[in-house]
């Protein structure tokens, strides 16, 4: 049994050099494996795989991991676990630099998952290309919560500017969903106002009416809806259609700006980790799973926006289109906006040096 | 905790009052101050926990425990304290040998050094975990290419409590292995008892209430760490989760109730420790005088 | 202090051997690691990472926090041991019991419920949130936070000393006239001061490792109501090792301090009780 597992892992990795005919290869090698145990008599070992993800996907991948244990079954009767660790996403980067056992990492921005390969070498580097739209099987984008009926009349980014408006918004420097939160604010002002100098003083107000910094962008939910803070929560669009739904009817609106980011959360297989344990193939049928109509649905039903077009068109009513920039457009690529914004002494860091 | 001095109730009741009462008017704002204060700071929080845990009713309650990823981390804070406890017991009667039948060079630098973990911050000392056994850190490295994993898995865990509860095992026999003296030890032995003999059938009687009681403080807190065991685990459900880390998972899950019913677990077993403390003081109490006239804190050579 | 004796105890070195490796291995290596670390810094780095504004903001709000915390607790918790020893009322023994609650609860669930009690809505914080006085999520909370945490030390410091007073004083002082007062200012409190001092500087070394309740409790701003363990969090989840290290051997160096000054305040006590 374990010469056979050390057979199948490298199998798709050495026969498929790009990402289109990798599926099929995949596939191929999938139902391959599936005859070889039934061939065996016998059924494939269990596995577990360990998915390091961001703060707003626990519903998401309670259900699909349960979703992927049952096609995974019955595609080749071997039984997998999926086990999840949720926290900031760059908090959670950190762990698996340090050695936290992640096969496949789900986090909040390609940052993070760059910052893996630089300091860990954990993930090649060029894990973007592997999977399809960029590794990032679903989109969302940033939008407002307010208290019903929108009490300060919030509407767009200006109103957050206003002075007696409390925001509530995580810590961009350990929060992924904060980072966007963050860019999404800025972008909107460089767009509407023109030069960095304004877009700083824009976010510079903004953030002088932010009462408490959360590490992850669930923690700022809470805070918002459980205990009461703030006027306004800056969050995930699928974070703010959860928190809606589940603080009932009239509790909380969801309010959409007139621009905002286009937030594309990536995934990863965690080369070395995957390979040791010999898990790559059921980690990338895994990521791949996201893709499938299955995946697709899924992340609609949790309120992220869907790649495919099918599946998007059936969630249409939940996902009305908006003005979207991205962080190429404006910024110039993540590793600029993490130099210029989110690193010691950063464009945030001089927002609470001048406040003070 | 640590370096809290012991004290048995009751004792300054039985004296005599003739001339050295307050009048009524003052004792009664006083205690009224007193039971004010406790009650903001000590029966309201403890109450709170229990309301909001059966807020949702009894079938939430249970239904919140019932998870499997609960029952997980149920799990392995009892394993964490059950290898913890141990560890700290073996250690803290090794060192109250050495620094109360003994003297030697030395000894107030040694004492200090194990009082030391009670005031490093927790979170410093998962952070020197993390500096030691990380990928980035000085031994990491090495141990991943064996394949030995201690940081974000039990190992580290265990390492990170052991740290943080160091202290308390020790700190409680020293004082009570100091006022018992060595003259029993020496007449066992004049008597021809082997040392075990001697450790066994002489010192552990004497002695066995202070350490029970180093053992339930060192139990609680090992059982209850949150900052130090934060910082190395992962947060992996239902593998390195612990119960105070489960609380924040619950939390950050929408699952107030859920957090508050692992919390309320949390605090019925803080309460235990009381109940199991208070029993303990009621047992000493008794053949306590001796000891009551001995210093309460650790030696000073 | 004693004459040096025979000792004809065995297993010194055994168990001295048992102590030192053990606390090397489990306490002086780890610190080892950090100091390791802080020596790869240069002093001037060492010196910005560890002073710059926000970190001093942070040490501010620490030191202060506990500093406050911490007299809290000297005042009250006397106030709560004298009550204790010197007074029978109802539920007495049970409110002895509960003293120690802090010490046996989990911090994280102390943050979160008193979190829970001071927030707007909270039992506590429907009364005084209109008032102006917010327990949750500003400093305020940082220093509710710190003196649960710490209540029982001066309490349990201060009991046995009590009990102890030689109530014959006290009379001497009460036949020779000296109003009940007085006898407490000239008499009593000077007596018990040591103690206090003793239980204060243990309560305020606590608070300032103090990170689980404070993670609930605590809004965690930058520059308002971020403490020095939870930047060290923050450095270390911003992968910057160099920053966390610089803080927590400042923590680390102050501890150590701390810890002297117990040690000296209890000899000094006990010197003073004789």
């Amino acid at each position: 049994m374990k010469a056979f597992a050390s057979w199948t892992r490298d199998l798709p990795r050495a026969a498929a050099p790009d990402g289109v005919s990798r599926r099929a290869w995949l596939l191929r090698a999938l139902g391959l494996l599936g005859a070889v145990s039934v061939a065996a008599g016998s059924q494939p070992k269990p596995v577990t795989l360990l998915n390091v993800s961001f703060d707003t996907t626990r519903e998401l991948f309670r259900e699909f991991n349960a979703a992927f244990a049952k096609f995974w079954a019955a595609k080749n009767g071997q039984t997998v676990v999926i086990r999840q660790s949720h926290g900031g996403s760059g908090k959670q980067a950190r762990a698996v630099i340090n050695g936290l056992q992640a096969d496949v990492v789900t986090l909040a921005l390609a940052y993070d998952i760059e910052a893996i390969v630089r300091l860990s070498g954990a993930i090649e580097a060029d894990w973007q290309g592997r999977f399809p739209d960029n590794s990032s099987p679903y989109t969302s984008t940033i939008v407002f919560v307010v208290r019903h009926g929108n009490p300060k009349g919030i509407r767009d980014w200006d109103d957050l500017c206003r002075p007696g408006v409390g925001v509530i918004t995580p810590n961009p420097k350990t929060s992924g969903g904060a980072r966007w939160n963050y860019l999404a604010a800025y972008g909107y002002a460089v767009k509407r106002l023109g030069t960095q100098a304004q877009a700083r003083e824009f976010v510079t107000a903004l953030y002088a009416n932010v009462p408490i910094l959360d590490t992850g962008a669930r923690g700022a939910s809470t805070s918002f809806v459980d205990r009461g803070l703030g006027d306004v929560l800056i969050a995930w669009e699928s974070e703010a259609l959860l928190a809606v739904r589940e603080a009932g009817p009239g509790v909380l609106s969801l309010v959409r700006p007139s621009r905002s980011i286009l937030a594309e959360p990536p995934v990863a297989v965690v080369d070395r980790v995957a390979r040791r344990r010999g898990v790559t193939t059921v980690a990338r049928a895994y990521l791949q799973y996201l893709y499938s109509d299955t995946g697709q649905d899924l992340a609609a039903k949790h309120f992220f926006r869907p790649r495919s077009p099918a599946v998007a068109q059936r969630y249409h009513a939940q996902f009305p289109p908006l003005n979207q920039f991205t962080v190429a457009e404006v910024f110039g690529g993540w590793a600029e906006a993490h130099r210029q914004h989110f690193r010691q002494g950063g464009v945030f860091d001089t927002l609470y040096r001048r406040r003070e | 905790m640590a370096g809290a001095p012991k004290y048995r109730p009751g004792l300054g009741l039985s004296a005599s009052r003739r001339g050295t009462e307050e009048g009524p008017w003052v004792k009664w704002s006083l205690v009224g101050a007193a039971l004010a204060f406790s009650a903001v700071f000590l029966v309201l929080p403890l109450v709170n926990v229990f309301v909001q845990a059966l807020s949702k009713g009894w079938g939430a309650y249970e239904a919140a425990l019932a998870d499997p990823d609960s029952w997980a981390a149920i799990r392995l804070t009892l394993v964490v304290a059950g290898l913890t406890v141990p560890l700290n017991l073996v250690f803290g009667v090794a060192a109250a040998w050495t620094i109360a039948k003994f003297d030697f060079r030395g000894k107030a630098v040694l004492v200090t050094l194990i009082d030391l973990p009670f005031s490093v911050s927790p979170v410093v000392a998962g952070l020197m975990l993390v500096l030691l056994f990380g990928l980035q850190g000085s031994l990491g490295p090495w141990l991943d290419a064996h394949d030995i994993h201690v940081l974000f898995a039990l190992p580290g865990m265990v390492l990170a409590t052991v740290f943080v509860t160091f202290p308390f095992v020790a700190r409680e026999l020293i004082p009570v292995m100091q006022a018992t003296g060595s003259e029993q030890e020496q007449a066992a032995l004049t008597l021809g008892a082997s040392g075990w003999q001697t450790f066994w059938h002489v010192t552990l009687p004497s002695v066995k209430w202070g350490l029970l009681y180093g053992l339930i403080l060192c139990n609680a807190r090992a059982m209850g760490e949150f900052g130090a065991v934060s910082v190395v685990s992962g947060h992996i459900s239902g593998l390195t989760d612990t119960m105070p880390l489960r609380v924040e998972t619950l939390y950050q899950e929408y699952a107030g109730t859920g957090a508050f019913a692992m919390a309320s677990l949390l605090a019925v077993l803080a309460l235990l420790t009381l109940a199991l403390k208070s029993w303990l003081e009621w047992r000493t109490q008794r053949g306590y005088a001796r000891a009551e006239r001995a210093p309460v804190s650790a030696p000073r050579p | 202090m004693d004459e040096k004796r025979f000792n004809p105890l065995p297993g010194f070195g055994l168990t001295m051997g048992y102590t030192v490796l053990y606390l090397g291995v489990i306490v002086l290596v780890p610190i080892g690691a950090l100091v390791l670390k802080a020596s790869a810094l240069t002093w001037g780095q060492l010196w910005e990472l560890a002073t710059n504004g926000r970190a001093l903001a942070a040490y501010r709000l620490t030191f202060g926090a506990s500093l406050v915390a911490a007299l809290i607790n000297a005042g009250c918790g006397a106030l709560l041991a004298w009550v204790l020893t010197r007074y029978e009322f109802p539920g007495r023994r049970w409110l002895d019991a509960l003293v120690d609650f802090p010490f046996a609860l989990p911090t994280a669930v102390a943050g979160l419920t008193l979190a829970n009690l001071f927030a707007a809505q909270g039992w506590l914080g429907r009364f005084l949130v209109p008032l102006g006085i917010a327990g949750a999520f500003t400093p305020l909370g940082v220093v509710i936070a710190l003196t649960f945490v710490g209540l029982p030390f001066v309490v349990r410091s201060l009991q046995p000393v009590l009990a102890n007073l030689e109530r014959e004083v006290e009379e001497a002082a009460a036949t020779l006239g000296a109003s009940r007062l007085r006898t407490f200012c000239a008499i009593i409190a000077p007596s018990l001061l040591p103690t206090v001092l003793t239980g204060f500087a243990l309560a305020f070394a606590r608070a300032v490792g103090e990170y689980g309740s404070i993670v609930f409790i605590s809004g965690n701003l930058p520059f308002k109501t971020e403490i020095a363990p939870y930047l060290i969090v923050i450095r270390l989840e911003e992968f910057d090792y160099a920053g966390a290290t610089a803080i927590a051997s400042v923590l680390l160096v102050l501890s150590f301090v701390i810890l002297g000054l117990v040690n000296a305040l209890e000899g000094w006590a006990n010197r003073w009780q004789g």
